[in-house]
Order: structure tokens, then C-alpha cells, then sequence
């Protein structure tokens, strides 16, 4: 039982008024930037595992050659060649305009038709993705079908350069975890401190009480209840302003269909986490309150 | 209690053997104290201020272990008995102190019901036994009254009424009639002969020598400087000897 049964001409051997002054409050600053890092810490996670699969199996084969009709030829023929290659799971040529595009991000020039860009030496690119799990035996098959159809052409692994951007999300995802980890030892200090400094408050109705012959688990659970019930305010407050914000953030995120934020989303299993994290609270709460009270009154005869 | 047994045939209630006690490195407040208590047995505990007298109740009503010697309450021995057993003992002492300790925020009728309460005993058994105590200390329409707003007097009545509901078999109270008024004081010794006379031992600490002579068959036990002045456990003041 997470808040445990108390009669109730038992409860009223505590004062009415709440026993931790602003506990529920830091419990409810606490709970919401803990629900606000574990969703962080989620969504991140499960971006970081969204681009390491979408980069692990992913190649763009750039080809250089100076003159651009034979480029051209070059490319749709590795594309041909690729795209029949039992180990290729899709070969595409990006487009010219794709390329152009990007390209003018850049450059300030988005416009079709920029002179400037289009006078500008684009390479011809493949993106080439493999099939299964054996990337190292892909790679030595498509350098042998690159030698073969684009001679001088460069194989650039997305892993080489997405690889760090997906490690650092990785990162920042342990980072959330952590704050998660501090912010729950956080959360039981303050409960410690509570169950210690209603002891010392209450210590001469507990003393009386043990005098006649109340036991430990009597007196505990009378506390126990108490500062359950105070911080399970707390945690109702800090989970709900946490959903309003996160809700918030999805709302304004549900307009994102590119990039790297794309692929940030909670998942069932992230929310059920942030779900359950809430009833966790209470019962650590709980069960820290019951240990520091039979601790404490334990040092009492 | 399952856990308290009664005092065997025949033997004493409470047994000190060479009991000494001292607060941390200071001398001993309490030396060599050896007495039996007999069961159903009335004591006055007497002696000077700081003699011991509330350290020795402290150890009566188990609030305080000895620092040497042995102490048998019901047959057992105390000193060495782990702590989660002591509650079934307390629930068998009542105690009555000289600051009454009552809780503050209830009322007089849930301080009188606390006994019986932490005993377990159910709410629809507990309104006549605590409107009868109420009742015999003069506090019948103040049931609902907190602490603060009753007088010394009234605050010692409501002490005394909490040690005795629970029809303890061993009664311990600090100077319980020093804050009432003379005739207060004798219904309130009254109330002690009564459940001495239905086998509660009492143990009074008091400096009212008239109220040691009310008691008939009472034994005193007088405290020096933390040693018990007569050491055969009881000076013996029987009716005839008195002036």
C-alpha cells in the first residue's frame, strides 16, 4: 500500500495542518523537471536510434569526372549496376535540382534558375542503401562495382559524418538520464528531510505515544501517510504542468516533418514511462519516509 | 498482551538488584538501588528535589534502561529485552506526569481515550469508559476542551484519567497532586486506593506527607542523593504507627 490505512481517530494524534510547509511545493518543481527530462531523455534516445539505423546502412557514392556528360553516363550506370546488386536494398541519383536546392541554403540563393549555381560544377551523387547487417563485405562489394562503372568516384558512409551528430544525441540523452537519476535522490532528500523534521517537531506526542505503548509501525504509519499524501500533491501539481508543456511542445512539433527533428518522438513505451514515473514518486516517497521514520525512532527506547 | 506475561505466584511485580544509572559520563544519579514491589502493593516514593526520585520512575515506566544492575518488570528481565517488545509492558503501566504531557491538539476526551485506542480497542467500546472518567474527574461538560484552555488543576485530572483507563497493573505517577486543590487530591488518591484495591500497584512519588497518611498499609521508599535510605526495599508505615 503506497499510502497506508490509518483509522481515523489515529490520524487526528497528528495537528490538521500539513506537516512540510513547502515540500509539496518543491516536490512539484522537482517532479516536473524530472517528467520534463525523462521526456527529453526519451525522445532524444529514440532519435538517436531512429538516425544510427538510418545511417548505419547508408552510402553516397559522389562522382567527379571533369567532363559532365560522361558523369552523367557514369552515374546512371552505377545506378543500373547498383540498384541489381543483391546487397542493395535501393540506389537513387539525387537530382540535379535537389542538389541545386540544398545547395542554395548555403548560399543565400534558393531561386530556380540562379545563374550561380548553375554554373556550378555539381558531382553526380548515388545514395545507395545495402541490405542487412554485413556492411563491411558490402562496402568491398560496391568499391569493386565503383572501380568497375565510375572509376575515380568517392564512397562517403553517412555513418562518418551523421555518426557524430547521432553519438551527441546519444549523450545528451544519458545526460537527461542523469538528471533524471539526481533529480529522484533529490526528490527522496527532501522526503528525509521532511520525515525528519516532522519527528522533531511532533518528537513530544511521539514520546508520549511510545510511553503508552504505541509501537513503532503505529507511529510510522501515522507519519508515513501524511507525508505520502503531502508530496503525492506535490506530484500531482509538478506531472500536470509537465503534461501541459510537453503537450505544448508536441503540438508545435507536429508541423516538423524534416531533419533530425523528425525523428524525435516519446513512443507508447515513452509514455507509459512518463506515466508511471508520477506512482514510482509516490511510492519511493513512501517507502523513504517509512525507512527514515523506523530509522529515527529506532535511536528512541 | 501475549508478550507481557504477569508476575509468577508469589513473586514480585518489579525487582531492582544493585540498579545504578548515570547520564552520560557524569556520576551516577542513581546508586545501588535494590527494592521488590509486591503485586496489588501501594508505595509512596519520597525524598528531596534531585535526589532521583524521576529518574527512578523513568526506569519504572520504561522510558529510561539502568546503566548497571537488573531490572524485572512482570517476571522479565528489562535490561536486556529488545525494544520492539517493550510496548506490550508499557501498555501495561500507567503513568502519570509531573507535567502532564497530554497532546495538545486533541481534546480532553481523545487524551483519556489514547490508552485505549493505541490498544486496539474499538471505537464503540471506548465512549462509556472514557464518558465515565470524564465523568468521575469533574470534567463531564469539558470533554471537548483542548489542553491550553484548561487549568493546571483540570490538565492534572485529564493526566491522571489517561494512566488509569486502561485499568494498568501498575500505576506510576510523579507528584499527581500537586497542582489540585486539597479535596481534589484526596478523590484523587481515592481513585488510586480503588485500583489498588482491585490489584493495580501504585507507585506515588510525592513530597505531601499528609497525603502519605491518608493511605492505609502504604510503604514508602525514601531517595537520598540516588540511594534508596532504607535498602530492604520499604519502610513500613502501618495505621498504628502513624501520629
Amino acid at each position: 500500500m503506497i499510502i497506508p490505512r490509518v483509522p481515523v481517530q489515529h490520524r487526528r494524534l497528528l495537528p490538521d495542518r500539513r506537516l512540510s510547509g513547502p515540500t509539496p511545493w518543491v516536490i512539484a518543481i522537482l517532479m516536473m523537471l524530472t517528467l520534463l527530462a525523462a521526456a527529453a531523455g526519451v525522445g532524444l534516445a529514440r532519435s538517436a536510434n531512429a538516425i544510427g539505423s538510418a545511417i548505419a546502412g547508408r552510402v553516397t557514392v559522389q562522382i567527379v569526372t571533369a567532363n559532365p556528360v560522361t558523369r552523367a553516363e557514369q552515374a546512371a550506370a552505377l545506378r543500373r549496376a547498383a540498384a541489381a546488386q543483391p546487397f542493395v536494398r535501393s540506389a537513387r541519383s539525387v537530382g540535379q535540382e535537389e542538389l541545386q536546392e540544398t545547395l542554395g541554403q548555403w548560399f543565400g540563393s534558393a531561386e530556380d534558375n540562379d545563374p550561380v549555381l548553375q554554373s556550378l560544377p555539381l558531382p553526380a551523387l548515388i545514395d545507395i542503401d545495402f541490405v542487412g547487417e554485413d556492411r563491411s563485405s558490402h562496402m568491398a562489394q560496391l568499391r569493386a562495382l565503383v572501380a568497375a562503372e565510375a572509376p575515380g568516384a568517392r564512397i562517403i558512409p553517412h555513418a562518418e559524418w551523421l555518426g557524430p551528430v547521432a553519438q551527441l544525441i546519444r549523450s545528451l540523452a544519458w545526460i537527461a538520464g542523469g538528471l533524471v537519476l539526481l533529480m529522484t535522490l533529490a526528490s527522496a532528500a527532501v522526503v528525509i528531510m521532511t520525515a525528519r523534521a516532522a519527528l522533531a517537531t511532533h518528537f513530544p506526542t511521539i514520546e508520549i505515544l511510545h510511553l503508552i505503548g504505541a509501537t513503532d509501525r503505529q507511529i510510522t504509519r501515522l507519519f508515513q501517510r501524511r507525508i505520502a499524501i503531502d508530496t503525492a500533491y506535490g506530484i500531482a501539481l509538478g506531472s500536470v504542468v509537465a503534461a501541459a508543456i510537453l503537450l505544448l511542445i508536441g503540438w508545435q512539433w507536429t508541423g516538423i516533418t524534416s531533419g533530425l527533428a523528425a525523428t524525435a518522438s516519446l513512443g507508447p513505451a515513452g509514455w507509459a514511462l512518463l506515466l508511471a514515473l508520477p506512482l514510482l514518486a509516490i511510492a519511493l516517497a513512501a517507502l523513504t519516509a517509512r525507512q527514515t521514520l523506523l530509522a529515527a525512532l529506532k535511536k528512541i527506547l | 498482551m501475549t508478550d507481557a506475561p504477569s508476575p509468577r505466584p508469589g513473586g514480585a511485580m518489579v525487582e531492582f538488584d544493585s540498579v545504578g544509572l548515570r547520564y552520560g559520563p557524569d556520576a551516577e544519579v542513581l546508586c545501588d538501588i535494590s527494592f521488590n514491589l509486591q503485586p496489588g502493593s501501594f508505595y509512596f516514593l519520597t525524598g528531596p528535589s534531585g535526589a532521583g526520585k524521576t529518574s527512578l520512575l523513568k526506569m519504572l515506566y520504561l522510558a529510561q534502561r539502568p546503566s548497571r544492575g537488573i531490572v524485572r518488570l512482570f517476571g522479565e528481565d528489562l535490561v536486556h529485552m529488545p525494544r520492539q517488545r517493550l510496548p506490550g509492558f508499557r501498555r501495561r503501566i500507567g503513568v502519570v506526569f509531573q507535567d502532564f504531557r497530554l497532546i495538545p491538539h486533541l481534546s480532553a476526551r481523545d487524551n483519556i481515550a489514547l490508552p485505549l485506542r493505541i490498544a486496539g480497542v474499538g471505537e464503540e467500546d471506548l465512549s462509556g469508559p472514557v464518558g465515565e472518567m470524564l465523568s468521575w474527574i469533574g470534567l463531564g461538560d469539558r470533554a471537548d476542551a483542548r489542553p491550553a484552555t484548561l487549568s493546571g488543576g483540570e490538565q492534572q485530572r485529564v493526566a491522571i484519567a489517561r494512566a488509569v483507563i486502561a485499568r494498568p497493573q501498575l500505576l506510576v505517577a510523579d507528584e499527581p497532586t500537586g497542582n489540585v486543590d486539597p479535596e481534589m487530591a484526596m478523590r484523587l488518591l481515592g481513585l488510586f486506593e480503588a485500583l489498588n484495591r482491585l490489584g493495580t500497584t501504585v507507585v506515588v512519588a510525592t513530597h505531601d506527607i499528609h497525603l502519605i497518611s491518608r493511605i492505609e498499609n502504604a510503604q514508602m521508599m525514601r531517595l537520598e542523593k540516588g540511594r534508596l535510605a532504607d535498602p530492604t526495599g520499604a519502610l513500613r508505615y502501618p495505621p498504628a504507627n502513624r501520629a
